[in-house]
């Protein structure tokens, strides 16, 4: 089975990848091509939010996306956050809140509350889990990812 | 350079998780994310059946799919059988089908996609059986027999079985029947609760390898590398020496991974194929063939005395065990034990029965049993105070036990912080000035209280702690960390014990190899059982090391303290010190050899006093210490749409201590808002033998939207005894009591008891248009 060769932009680099097929999705050619298993595939159908990247800044399932519809977009995933070996104020949020437990939902979650983040302002309790409600987490309560999101809202200029 | 601060990362420091970092990057690694060189993937065929003999394979198309490698079949599976307390379970369907979703035939090939596509390419000749699809279906006089060799099944307990029924148990005290005449109130109700699933958002998966000589390696996600390896070797026939097994990052369990799932395909596979092989289940997969908390119908009568002295209970349970034993005979027996709840009632008698059907297998849970009855019992007792004219509260303030009081069933409770668990939640919910709270328009609001207990214990536990030559710390326990925070929590100990800060002590990961035994991360069991064993193993390194500072100051043993920051000192004279790395230096160079502590325990302290109660069948007789807890749910109901929402929360539970309080909280309130999904939402729907909803998108898991931010986590701290540095575990309790506290509030709220789960907004909205047209 033959498929077509693109380049996506990944993270700020371009990433080639062969023989990409029509129905092979963002996800799998993240996870399986490109070695980017941060985001995960907790169903596959578009509900749990495991999976959740940004394309163009917007946070989308990157498991209903198809890879040759993302040729022109710019991709970022958990590993594009913050520069190796530092890490985003959303990140420092949720491990330092004890906001992470099994951490599977982990990825998904610090994409969709990054993007809720760029309106740089304060967010209230009831904004931040508005904006989380489709990542699916099955071990915290929801509570202290709330809690850590609303702290790294309030602690940006 | 003074000593780093032990206290800030030792016990009672609400340290972040030690993998929080790997976690927030994306570079923690689950068993989905590991590749080996070569490595084949696989897929299951599954059973489109229900109940049916197997009468021939097609696997001609399947196997002639460029890029397959292998294609098995039961045909090609030894004959073992593996289950935790009834050895049942065949590895893959044998001879017959049991559920729909039993693997029947798996293929490994060189990508996932061929792997599926050819596993649909598989035909199978089935001779359709009739199907129990229920237990009353199951214990009808004609029914079809699930496992025809049940009575000659190797059991680990005394098993009480026969016909459909897997396992039979009793637990009785006191003179039941004498006892009612002393009631001058009784309830009786029956209550049914529905399959719940576990959802970890991992699926289940494993990989394995084998080298040239045979010796296979697993990974999977799991809850017990050990219970891996001896599921796999039972059902495979394979000398466990030739299976060494072990852990990536696993993305919670809940019980779900404690028992086999995909990991004896993979072997076998491997085996078959001399390369690595991995299998991941999808979500459709991994909801129809792994395992859900059990179905329980629950007949239940409680009486008390006018002033609201408990007096008297009978209750008996079925549980709908599925197609296989797995871990349901302990649940059944838990449960039982359980049924009396934190009160005294001198006059007890349960019963249960668990009863193969062809539904998937039903398994360990959070709670194991124990939020079925409860939901049961505590809306007893919230009945029995509506008949009384008596505050809920005070009612069990009244019954409560108190320490001293014997469990159910004459075991000895040696820490009880229930009043203190009940007291804080009333105090912090208002429950006294605020039951009046005015709810929104269009909405009726109400409180409803439940108290419980669990236990953490159960079974063997080990621990190695080993000094390194610059005198920092490697600690091994074998215990699996599925994201609740057991590394984190252990490693705490160890370094409180031996007053190093948490960085200096890393810890393994668990290996069947090279880790002691550890039986798993279920029964709240990993802080209390693995935390004892922790401190006795930095125990025997704490007294080596002053033995050698001992010979070094020419000094006594007795004379020598352990100080903050790793350093061994004479007691009174501060500049007498030195540094573990001069001690554990001298151990591997000069004198003694490498300082190793290990330490090892089973729990054995009997649960039944037979002095006191009559106990038949029950699979665990020693099952742990014991932890109590209080929670209070403000409950809103739409009186439109019938629909409930848990508002605001109390939740306290008596940890014994807090050994990383951040991560108690966590327990609470991720317990809390599974507990409300069990309560509100969640159902595993059935038509006759086969699951109907098995997507996220049909099963209803709690989002950020439907759980409360006002999760109130109080911690009540009643040190247990024996426990590390007192505690007692914390990983179930905090669902336990949700589903009795909510339905309690709908209750308070509405007028209408619900005794079936879950409070849909149908059946809320029923019961309230028939609550008020009594009025």
């Amino acid at each position: 089975m033959t498929g077509a060769s693109i380049t996506l932009k990944v993270n700020g680099a371009d990433r080639p990848v062969a023989a990409v097929a029509p129905w092979t999705t963002l996800l799998t050619v993240l996870r399986d091509e490109l070695g980017l298993t941060g985001a995960k595939r907790g169903c596959n159908q578009g509900v749990c939010g495991a999976c959740t990247v940004t394309i163009d800044g917007e946070p989308v399932r990157s498991c209903l996306s198809l890879a040759l519809n993302c040729t022109d977009c710019e991709i970022a995933t958990v590993e594009g956050l913050a520069p190796a070996g530092s890490l985003a104020p959303v990140q420092q949020a949720l491990a330092e809140g004890n906001a992470l437990q099994c951490g599977f939902c982990t990825p998904g979650i610090l994409i969709a509350a990054h993007a809720l983040l760029r309106r740089n302002e304060p967010l209230s309790v009831d904004e931040v889990r508005a904006g989380l409600s489709g990542n699916l987490c099955r071990c915290s309560g929801y509570k202290k990812i709330v809690e850590a999101v609303v702290r790294a809202s309030e602690a940006r200029p | 350079m003074s000593p780093p601060d032990t206290a800030a990362s030792g016990v009672g420091a609400s340290l972040p998780r030690l993998d929080a970092r790997e976690k927030v990057t994306g570079r923690a690694q689950y068993i989905a994310d590991m590749v080996r060189p070569n490595m084949l993937h696989a897929a299951i065929h599954a059973s489109p059946a229900a109940h049916a003999l197997i009468t021939g394979y097609d696997t001609a198309e399947a196997s002639a799919v460029p890029g397959v490698a292998c294609v098995l079949t039961g045909d090609d599976f030894p004959d073992g059988r593996m289950g935790a307390f009834i050895k049942d379970e065949p590895a893959i369907a044998k001879g017959k089908v049991r559920y729909p979703g039993e693997p029947v035939a798996v293929v490994a090939a060189e990508d996932e996609e061929t792997a599926r596509r050819a596993a649909a390419l598989i035909r199978v000749d089935y001779e359709d059986l009739p199907v129990a699809a229920t237990p009353d279906d199951a214990m009808a006089p004609d029914a079809p027999v699930i496992h025809e060799d049940l009575p000659d099944y190797f059991k680990v307990f005394p098993a009480i079985c026969g016909g459909n029924v897997a396992s039979e148990t009793e637990l009785s005290e006191g003179d039941v029947d004498a006892a009612w005449a002393e009631c001058d109130v009784i309830v009786e109700g029956e209550f049914e609760t529905p399959a719940q699933a576990h959802l970890s958002i991992e699926p289940v998966g494993a990989l394995a390898e084998v080298d040239a000589d045979g010796r296979v390696t697993l990974w999977s996600a799991n809850q017990s590398v050990f219970r891996v390896q001896a599921n796999v070797c039972e059902a495979l026939q394979l000398p466990m020496s030739k299976l060494r097994c072990l852990t990536p990052k696993v993305g919670a369990g809940f019980g779900n991974k404690m028992e086999p799932h995909v990991q004896p395909l993979v072997v076998q596979l491997a085996l078959k194929t001399g390369r690595p092989v991995r299998l991941i289940l999808n979500r459709t997969e991994d909801f129809e063939t792994v395992r859900a908390r059990h179905p329980f119908k629950i007949r239940c009568k409680t009486g008390a005395k006018r002033d609201g002295t408990l007096v008297a209970r009978e209750l008996s349970a079925i549980l709908d065990c599925g197609a296989y034993g797995d871990d349901s005979p302990g649940v059944l027996g838990y449960s039982l034990l359980m049924s009396r709840g934190p009160y005294r009632i001198p006059h007890c008698r349960t019963s249960g029965k668990l009863v193969y059907t062809n539904r998937m297998r039903f398994g360990a849970f959070r709670g194991f049993g124990n939020p079925q009855v409860t939901f049961a019992t505590e809306s007893q007792i919230d009945e029995i105070a509506g008949r009384l004219g008596m505050d809920p509260l005070d009612l069990r303030v009244k019954n409560m036990m108190r320490p001293g009081d014997r469990w159910f069933g004459g075991g000895e409770v040696a820490s009880n912080g229930l009043a203190e668990c009940i007291e804080k939640a009333s105090a912090a919910s208002g429950w006294r000035q605020g039951r009046a709270r005015a709810a929104p328009s269009g909405k009726r609001r109400a409180l409803g209280v439940a108290a419980c207990a669990h236990i953490s214990g159960l079974l063997a536990t080990g621990a190695i702690v080993r000094l390194l030559e610059d005198g920092s710390v490697v600690l091994n326990t074998g215990a699996v960390d599925i994201g609740q925070g057991s590394d984190t929590v252990l490693t705490q100990m160890c370094a409180s014990a031996l007053r190093v800060p948490a960085d200096r002590v890393a810890i393994a990961s668990p290996d069947t190899d090279g880790s002691p035994y550890n039986w798993g991360t279920t029964a709240s069991r990993v802080t209390y059982t693995t935390g004892r064993s922790v401190v006795a193993a930095a125990g025997h390194v704490a007294e080596e090391i002053k033995r050698h500072a001992a010979e070094i100051f020419e000094c006594a043993v007795g004379d020598l303290e352990l100080r903050d920051g790793g350093r061994v000192g004479i007691k009174g004279v501060p500049d007498k010190e030195l540094s573990y790395f001069e001690v554990s230096a001298r151990a591997h160079w000069a004198a003694g050899g490498p300082i190793v502590g290990a330490d090892t325990w089973v729990y054995n302290q009997p649960s039944v006093d037979p002095k006191r109660a009559i106990a038949r069948g029950l699979p665990f007789p020693q099952i742990g210490v014991y932890s109590f807890g209080c929670m209070i749910a403000a409950v809103e109901i739409d009186e439109t749409t019938g629909k409930a929402d848990a508002v605001e929360v109390w939740s306290a539970m008596d940890v014994g201590r807090a050994i990383n309080p951040g991560s108690v909280e966590g327990q609470i309130e991720g317990g809390f808002v599974q507990g409300m999904g069990f309560a509100l939402t969640e159902e595993m729907v059935f038509d006759g033998p086969r699951l109907v909803n098995p997507s996220m998108m049909d099963y209803k898991a709690p989002t950020s939207l439907d759980a409360p931010f006002d999760i109130h986590s109080i911690i009540v701290e009643a040190a247990e005894p024996d426990g590390p540095f007192g505690a007692k575990g914390i990983g179930e309790i905090g669902l336990v009591p949700a589903p009795a506290a909510i339905g309690n509030a709908v209750a308070a709220a509405t007028g209408a008891r619900l005794r079936r789960l879950p409070l849909t907004p149908e059946r809320v909205l029923n019961g309230l248009l028939e609550s008020d047209s009594e009025d």
